[in-house]
This record gives C-alpha cells, sequence and structure tokens, in this order.
C-alpha cells in the first residue's frame, strides 16, 4: 500500500516535470500554429472543467457557460489593452471613463475578469436556481444570451457587434497550462471536500440532500459562482490568446462545444474534461480538411463547409446514446487504474518479455 | 403614433404571434408527453422552408402541391429525428435526453449548411400571398390576414384531433403517465411519434408562411425562432396547448410593440423574450395556464 | 414538556384534504407509532414536520419553537431526521459518503477553507471521518464503507438510511415504514435495532408502520389515520381493539371472524 502510493508520487512528479520539460520546449521550439493549438486545449481544459463542476458535480443543468466566458473575456481584453489601441478601435462610441486608460498586469486582469463574472454568476444564480432540469438550461441559456446582445448593444463599453481588435497576445504556454493545473488542483480539492460531497448529494437526490441538513440554494449557487469564475478567467486566456474577440463568438455554439467535452470525458470527472479537451480541440484541428479541398493529384476531393460540424454533433450524438458515461465516467486518472488497464499490462507484459530475451532481468 | 399605425403593427403582431403559436404548440406538446425541450423543433421548421423552396424553386411544382408535400415531408422528419435521437433514450437520465436533443439540433443545422450552402436563398412566395391591399391609410400584405386565419384553422383542427379522436386520447394518457397507459394497451412509441410528426406539422404550417413573411431562407434561421416559440410554450404553461398559443400571442405582439414604441431597444429585440422567460419563471413558474403540482416525497 | 407539537394541522392538495386538524404531542424518549392503510395521510405527517410542504392551516412546534413552514434544512439543523418510504440515499455515492454527507451540517469551516485544505477544516473532516466510521460500526456497515449505496442488499440500505439520519445528530427521528418489505425474522431484528439505537442516542422516535404487528411491538402510542383523520390514539391494546380502525384496515365487513 505505501509502497504503492510512492509510486504514485515518484510518477506524479516525473510527469510535471516531463510536462514543464514540454512547455519549455514547446514555447521555445514548436511551430505557433501547434502552439497556439496546445494553448486552446489547456483552455478548453478550464472551461470544461468549470462547467463540469456545475453540470457533472452538482447536477445543474446550465447551458450559460459562453455568457461567462464573455464576461471573463472582455473584461481581461479590456483591462489589458494598451490606452492607445483602445482610442483607435472605439472609433465609433468612445470607451467609457476610466476605462479607457485602464491598464492592469495580465494575471491581475484574469483575476478580475474571473471575479467580476463570479459577481454576474452570482447575481445570475439568486433567480435561475430556484428552477430545476430543463427550466434551469432554457433560463441559463437565456441569461448567456442576454448577455451576448446586451454586449451587442453597449457601444461605449464592449465597441458593439464591432468587437476588440489587437488584444495584446499575452496567453503563452505557461499561463494557460498553469492555470489549468490550477484549476484542477482547485477543484479536485473541492469535490473531495465536505462542501463537495454535499453538492453530489444534490445531484444524486435534492430532497435527499435538503432533508440531510445541506442548505439548496447556498451550495447551488456556491458551485454556480466557482464555475463561473473559472469560466471567466478560461475567456480572459482566450481572449489574449486570439487577439480579437466580437460578441457573436460567444453563442450558444461556445457552450456547445464546451458540453461535447464535458460529456465525452464523462460528466462528473475532472480528469476525463481535461482529456476530451485536448482529443476535441485537436479533433477539431485535424478535422479541418473535411472543410477544405484536398487535392489527391490525379483527383480534387470537395469538401465541404461545414462538414466538421456534422461529424461533431453526430459524434456528441453518438456518445450520449451509445456510450453516455463518456471517457471516464464519474471516476478520475489515478495511476493504479492506469496501470491495472488491459493495455498498460500487455504493454508491461512485452516490456518484460524483451528483458527477459536481452538478458537484463535480474 | 397614428392610429393607423398602430393597427398595422398590431396586425403584424397578430400575424408574428400567429407563427410562434404553431411553433410553440411543437414544443409544448412534446414536452407534454416526453419532458423533453426537443432542441432540434426550430431546426424542423426551418428544414420546412427548404422543403417547399426545392419543391417550388428546384422541381418547379406549383405552390399548391408543394405545400402539402412539404407538410408530410417536415412531419416524416420529425418522426425521424424521434426515432434516431430520443427513442433509445427512454429509460436514460433526463439529461442524456437533452444533450442528445442539442445534438439532434446541431446536426442538422450543419447538415443543411453542408447539403444547401449557408448562403441565405430567397423563398418563393406565391404572389397571391404577398399581393398588398390597402386598409385606410396602411397598406398590409394578404398575408398578413391570411397567417391568423390559417392558425385558426390549424387549431381547430389540432383541438378536434386531441379532444374528439382515440389517437387524441392516447396522446393525452401517454402525457399524464406511460406505464400506466402501457398497461391500458396504448402503444407508447407510436403515439410519442404521432405527437412529434404533428408537431412538425404544425411547424411546417408555421414555415411556409413564416418563409413568405419574412422571405430569406437560411440554415440557422430556427435557432432564434425556436428558443422564442419555447419561451412562448413557457410563458403560457408548458404541457397547455391553449397556453402555448396565448404565450405566442404575448410573444408576438410584445415584440413588436416594443420595437414600436421603445426604437430605442429595437436592438435589445432579441433579449426580450429571454427577460419575459426569466419574469415569468420567477413569478410563476408553472406559466400562466400551467397547474402547480407537487413533487411527490 | 413536549419536543414536538402539532396543533390543528390541514395540508391541502389542491380540491383534496391530505391531512385535516391533525393533533399530536411527543414527549422526549418516546416512541410513538402512527399508523392507517395505504394513502391515509401518514407521509403527508411527515412531510409537514419535516418542511416538505408548509401546512394549509395550523402550526408545528419543536422544543417549544414554531418550525412551521420552516426550510427542511433548518429544521434538520434544529433536530429532526428522517428517513423515506421508499429509501432515498445517494446510490452514486459511497457507503462512506452517504454518512459523512450528513455530517455536513455542522461543519464550521467555510467554503475557501475546505477548499485550500486549512488546518482547521483538516480537523473537523478528521473528525467527521472518524465519526462517521464509528456509526457504521454501530450498524454493521463499517466493512462494507467503500461501496456504492445504490449496490446494497435492500435490509442494509434501510440500515445506512437510518445511519445517515443519525449522523445528522438528531433528538427526533422520523422512520418512515422502516420494516417494509421486510420478512418477519427481519422486521423482529429491526425492531430491536430501533430500540437500541433509541436508548444509545438519547433519541425520541416517530414512526410510520401500516404492519400493525411491528408498530404494536414497538411503540408506546399509537396514531392512527384514515382520509387525512386522526381516528384513534392510544395504547397499542387500546387502538387494536378500536373498532374504527379495524374497519379502517379491513373494511366494514362482517364476515371478519375475530
Amino acid at each position: 500500500m505505501a509502497e504503492q502510493k510512492r509510486r504514485n508520487q515518484i510518477l506524479t512528479t516525473v510527469s510535471i516535470l516531463l510536462l514543464l520539460g514540454f512547455i519549455y520546449f514547446a514555447e521555445n521550439y514548436l511551430d505557433l500554429y501547434i502552439v497556439r493549438i496546445l494553448n486552446v486545449c489547456a483552455i478548453y481544459a478550464i472551461l470544461g472543467m468549470s462547467m463540469n463542476l456545475i453540470n457533472g458535480f452538482t447536477g445543474l443543468f446550465s447551458l450559460g457557460h459562453a455568457g461567462f466566458m464573455a464576461v471573463g473575456a472582455y473584461t481581461t481584453a479590456l483591462l489589458t489593452m494598451p490606452p492607445a489601441v483602445k482610442q483607435q478601435i472605439f472609433y465609433l462610441t468612445p470607451l467609457i471613463k476610466p476605462l479607457d486608460q485602464m491598464n492592469l498586469a495580465f494575471p491581475l486582469a484574469l483575476l478580475v475578469g474571473g471575479l467580476l463574472t463570479a459577481l454576474v454568476g452570482s447575481m445570475i444564480a439568486a433567480p435561475v436556481l430556484r428552477l430545476k432540469g430543463d427550466y434551469l438550461a432554457i433560463a441559463t441559456l437565456g441569461f448567456a444570451e442576454i448577455i451576448r446582445v446586451v454586449f451587442t448593444n453597449t457601444q461605449s463599453i464592449t465597441n458593439g457587434a464591432l468587437g476588440l481588435k489587437g488584444i495584446p497576445a499575452l496567453t503563452n504556454l505557461w499561463w494557460s497550462f498553469g492555470t489549468a493545473a490550477f484549476t484542477l488542483v482547485v477543484l479536485l480539492s473541492l469535490i473531495n471536500s465536505s462542501y463537495g460531497r454535499a453538492l453530489k448529494a444534490i445531484r444524486e437526490d435534492e430532497t435527499a440532500a435538503e432533508a440531510m441538513g445541506i442548505n439548496l440554494a447556498k451550495h447551488k449557487t456556491l458551485s454556480f459562482v466557482t464555475g463561473a469564475f473559472f469560466a471567466g478567467i478560461g475567456g480572459g486566456l482566450l481572449g489574449n490568446l486570439l487577439g480579437t474577440i466580437d460578441p457573436k463568438m460567444f453563442s450558444f455554439m461556445f457552450t456547445f462545444n464546451i458540453l461535447l467535452i464535458v460529456v465525452l470525458g464523462g460528466m462528473g470527472s475532472l480528469t476525463g474534461s481535461i482529456i476530451s479537451a485536448f482529443i476535441v480541440t485537436f479533433a477539431n484541428e485535424y478535422l479541418r480538411f473535411l472543410d477544405e479541398s484536398i487535392n489527391l493529384g490525379f483527383f480534387v476531393l470537395r469538401g465541404k463547409v461545414g462538414m466538421r460540424s456534422v461529424v461533431f454533433s453526430a459524434t456528441l450524438m453518438f456518445v450520449v446514446l451509445f456510450y453516455r458515461h463518456g471517457l471516464m465516467g464519474s471516476k478520475e486518472f489515478s495511476w493504479d487504474r492506469l496501470l491495472a488497464s488491459r493495455v498498460c499490462q500487455r504493454m508491461q507484459g512485452c516490456f518484460k518479455k524483451r528483458l527477459l530475451k536481452g538478458g537484463y532481468d535480474q | 403614433m397614428t392610429l393607423d399605425l398602430f393597427l398595422q403593427h398590431l396586425s403584424n403582431g397578430i400575424s408574428l404571434g400567429s407563427l410562434y403559436a404553431l411553433i410553440a404548440i411543437g414544443y409544448t406538446m412534446v414536452y407534454g408527453i416526453l419532458r423533453l425541450i426537443n432542441f432540434a423543433h426550430g431546426d424542423i421548421f426551418m428544414m420546412a422552408t427548404y422543403f417547399a423552396f426545392f419543391g417550388i424553386v428546384t422541381f418547379r411544382i406549383p405552390w399548391f402541391i408543394t405545400f402539402p408535400l412539404v407538410l408530410v415531408l417536415t412531419a416524416g422528419l420529425g418522426m425521424g429525428v424521434e426515432t434516431v435521437a430520443y427513442r433509445p433514450l427512454r429509460e436514460a437520465p433526463k439529461i442524456s435526453l437533452l444533450i442528445s436533443a442539442i445534438g439532434a439540433s446541431f446536426f442538422l443545422e450543419n447538415l443543411t449548411i453542408v447539403l444547401f450552402g449557408g448562403v441565405p436563398k430567397p423563398f418563393p412566395a406565391p404572389k397571391l400571398f404577398t399581393d398588398v391591399v390597402q386598409v385606410g391609410a396602411v397598406s398590409i400584405q394578404k398575408l398578413t390576414f391570411y397567417i391568423p386565419i390559417v392558425t385558426v384553422i390549424a387549431l381547430l383542427g389540432l383541438m378536434y384531433l386531441i379532444n374528439k379522436t382515440k389517437t387524441g386520447m392516447a396522446m393525452r394518457a401517454v402525457s399524464m403517465d406511460h406505464e400506466t397507459a402501457r398497461v391500458m394497451g396504448i402503444n407508447i412509441n407510436r403515439t410519442i411519434s404521432f405527437t412529434f410528426g404533428l408537431g412538425s406539422f404544425l411547424a411546417a404550417v408555421g414555415g411556409i408562411m413564416w418563409g413568405m413573411k419574412f422571405p430569406q431562407i437560411q440554415p440557422l434561421m430556427g435557432v432564434i425562432p425556436g428558443l422564442k416559440c419555447f419561451i412562448a410554450a413557457v410563458i403560457g404553461g408548458i404541457g397547455n396547448i391553449g397556453g402555448a398559443v396565448i404565450g405566442g400571442f404575448i410573444l408576438g405582439i410584445g415584440e413588436i410593440m416594443l420595437v414600436a414604441f421603445l426604437p430605442d431597444l429595437t436592438g435589445y429585440r432579441d433579449a426580450f423574450a429571454f427577460v419575459l422567460l426569466i419574469l415569468i419563471l420567477m413569478s410563476k413558474p408553472t406559466g400562466i395556464l400551467g397547474e402547480k403540482t407537487a413533487e411527490k416525497v | 414538556m413536549s419536543l414536538l407539537k402539532l396543533t390543528e394541522v390541514t395540508m391541502n392538495f389542491g380540491g383534496l384534504t391530505a391531512l385535516k386538524s391533525f393533533n399530536l404531542e411527543l414527549a422526549p424518549g418516546e416512541i410513538v407509532g402512527l399508523s392507517g392503510p395505504n394513502g391515509a395521510g401518514k407521509t403527508t405527517v411527515f412531510n409537514v414536520i419535516t418542511g416538505v410542504y408548509e401546512p394549509s392551516h395550523g402550526q408545528i412546534f419543536f422544543m417549544e419553537q414554531e418550525i412551521t413552514g420552516m426550510r427542511p434544512d433548518l429544521i434538520t439543523k434544529a433536530g429532526i431526521a428522517r428517513t423515506f418510504q421508499n429509501i432515498r440515499l445517494f446510490k452514486g455515492l459511497s457507503v462512506m459518503e452517504n454518512v459523512l454527507i450528513a455530517h455536513h451540517l455542522h461543519l464550521k469551516a467555510n467554503y475557501l477553507a475546505a477548499m485550500l485544505k486549512l488546518p482547521g477544516y483538516r480537523r473537523e473532516e478528521r473528525e467527521m471521518r472518524e465519526r462517521s466510521l464509528a456509526l457504521l460500526e454501530r450498524v454493521g456497515l463499517a466493512d462494507l464503507r467503500d461501496e456504492q449505496a445504490g449496490a446494497l442488499p435492500y435490509g442494509m440500505q434501510r440500515r445506512l438510511e437510518i445511519a445517515r439520519a443519525l449522523a445528522t445528530n438528531p433528538k427526533l427521528l422520523l422512520l418512515d415504514e422502516p420494516a417494509a418489505g421486510m420478512n418477519p425474522k427481519e422486521a423482529e431484528d429491526l425492531t430491536a435495532f430501533i430500540k437500541e439505537i433509541q436508548t444509545e442516542f438519547d433519541l425520541t422516535i416517530f414512526l410510520i408502520e401500516h404492519h400493525m404487528d411491528v408498530v404494536m411491538n414497538i411503540s408506546e402510542l399509537i396514531y392512527v389515520l384514515d382520509y387525512g383523520m386522526t381516528i384513534a390514539g392510544g395504547k397499542p391494546a387500546e387502538v387494536q381493539n378500536n373498532q374504527r380502525v379495524i374497519e379502517a384496515y379491513l373494511g366494514v365487513n362482517e364476515d371478519v371472524e375475530d
């Protein structure tokens, strides 16, 4: 038992060191395109985990994530853009004071973005969390749409439909992976705490949870606001990665993408969300050929715009219909299970056999 | 604002409300029978307009043959969606069903983009309907009068079907309790399928008239009306057909009047429905005609 | 002094009166039974006491404080715990987690302290685990603590539900048909178990049971409901011979011999 624990600690430490080494390598030597995709992976992991807290762990079917991301993205962007750029972009209606002169360090701007999103989340929580199931889903979706419409119309703060351009590219792999790791650690700690158990109890059976003395409104709000906070930070990272944002970006489609990640990874598994964030993001890139034409030399395979999205929505339905628990179900990643898995056993078997053949065996 | 102008807005509101009502009924019936927001309903409505487009423009079939064909095809599409996306999930948790519904919705939208392109197409409205008539000082499309009339006829037909026929009785029974209905010898799957067909049929009626009123069709045209009509159903009291109609009119007339009286808020037009939804949910979550149900503990 | 007091409690659902002018007084340390045929309104009594429903009329007092219409979690906090007729465990969670969750209401550490695992929270978490384990040992489920609650056999689920209710540290325990679906031997064991925990945890117990033999065996006092009205109340022996009770259970029937 103790030996196993030690082994796991070593494995974890080695993995973290490898990851750090990889980030260093990627930042310095890898193609910008790949680095960008990796950044998106980490950001989607953050968004997936934060949605999973609300939907997977607390059982609240919230569809308002795009709205949260929008608040975070706009806040962080406005706080990090240089005043000169702001003046240039807001040529129709000038940006209100004091936002036009404000300029914060990136981490501080992210934090403010997250906190402001959490505040918005807490304001939405009071009315919507009294609702259940579908009603909650449609009300949260409604709030996200309202946020989007408001952002389209408040020219003097958001620059309306034109959106923000020239957002400084401050997001790098250290920030995105660092934030993802921070999110994972905090949320893991949360779900394993007494509060986390209370959230799971609410998911399992609200009436029983309430009969056990759990204040439903309070705990649902805590989960919702925490999810909003991390979604806001994720949004902030995304805005400062892409360089441009506009209200159209934060439509229901975006929430849908995150939902796909959560469902594919497993509702109620944070590590599942991370794994599926990588899969979905890379698949999204590598399936680009579906939208474009490929020249096979003798024959041009005509791609169709939108084909990728067809594949994606079909995947979501396929997962829900035939593979409801996703990659990880409600379990978290663990070395014990990985090492005990069939694939790994076989690999170990092969490895040992080769060692024997080579005569290295003691 | 002159009386003439007001009347013009009102007639616009009534015809928009009629369209909302027709689509909202589909949501409310499906919700009544499956307790599910059929997210794909707005897209089924969109498909109906494409069917009409291909019938008239591509295949040059006269409109009076195309339109009935469209109704049948759309009803079939609705039943198909139910069979593929919802039927396998009867015993699954509700959240799976809802996700499948969202998946089906996006699938239809994207499939339409792939097959028919994302560029808007002009809807081939027969001249008969789009002619303009002069009423007093204002000129109004004939369509504005036809829409409420067709809606009323469709509603009367629906009422007859639900209240007087055996199938209607089966639908009502299934929406009360699946198990009991099954014990009574009702074929649950067939009844649910029929409900989807009927809802989609009405959405197609709405879709054709929508296409004539706003003669530009595109793959994402069903999203916003779809959401709004679900909201209309919630406002009226979900599961209640009369409620869906009332909700549809409140939303349609309210939207037009908002823009007419408070032009500054035009940009917020699409948020109106959501604000209304949240107000209703906070004050009377079961909607105007909904009944309070106590949860069994 | 009465621990729990209901005065003229009425519960209407639309046109249906599930409970009519119900009066009840429980003294500390009593075991009182509530009986009556199916649909008589027994569970409704529990639901109004625990705040699931707000009564249409009447008042409820717990330890001299009015609790009518209070939120269910606050009522539990005040010291009333319950089990459910159709067992409502957190099925997907482990046996241990089920009991731990019931300790949550006594947690003093706040959300951030728990999220950041501050020392104060760690100590509380350790204590919670110790208490939960002790409780599971007491009900004989300690070996199964990592099993999924929904996977336990029926009888054990009942026990776990009682253990979970005890973890909230109640003064009054409401048991909704604890012996339902049990064979006579199991029911007998359960009766003994309920009596034991009553003395051990210094509880007042109010239980619903429509198996007359169980309720007779265990209760000092019995109330019988029919169609939402109290038709009898008193010592088991008195109630047993009450003509109206017999009628309620068997219907008015001349063929009944004994």
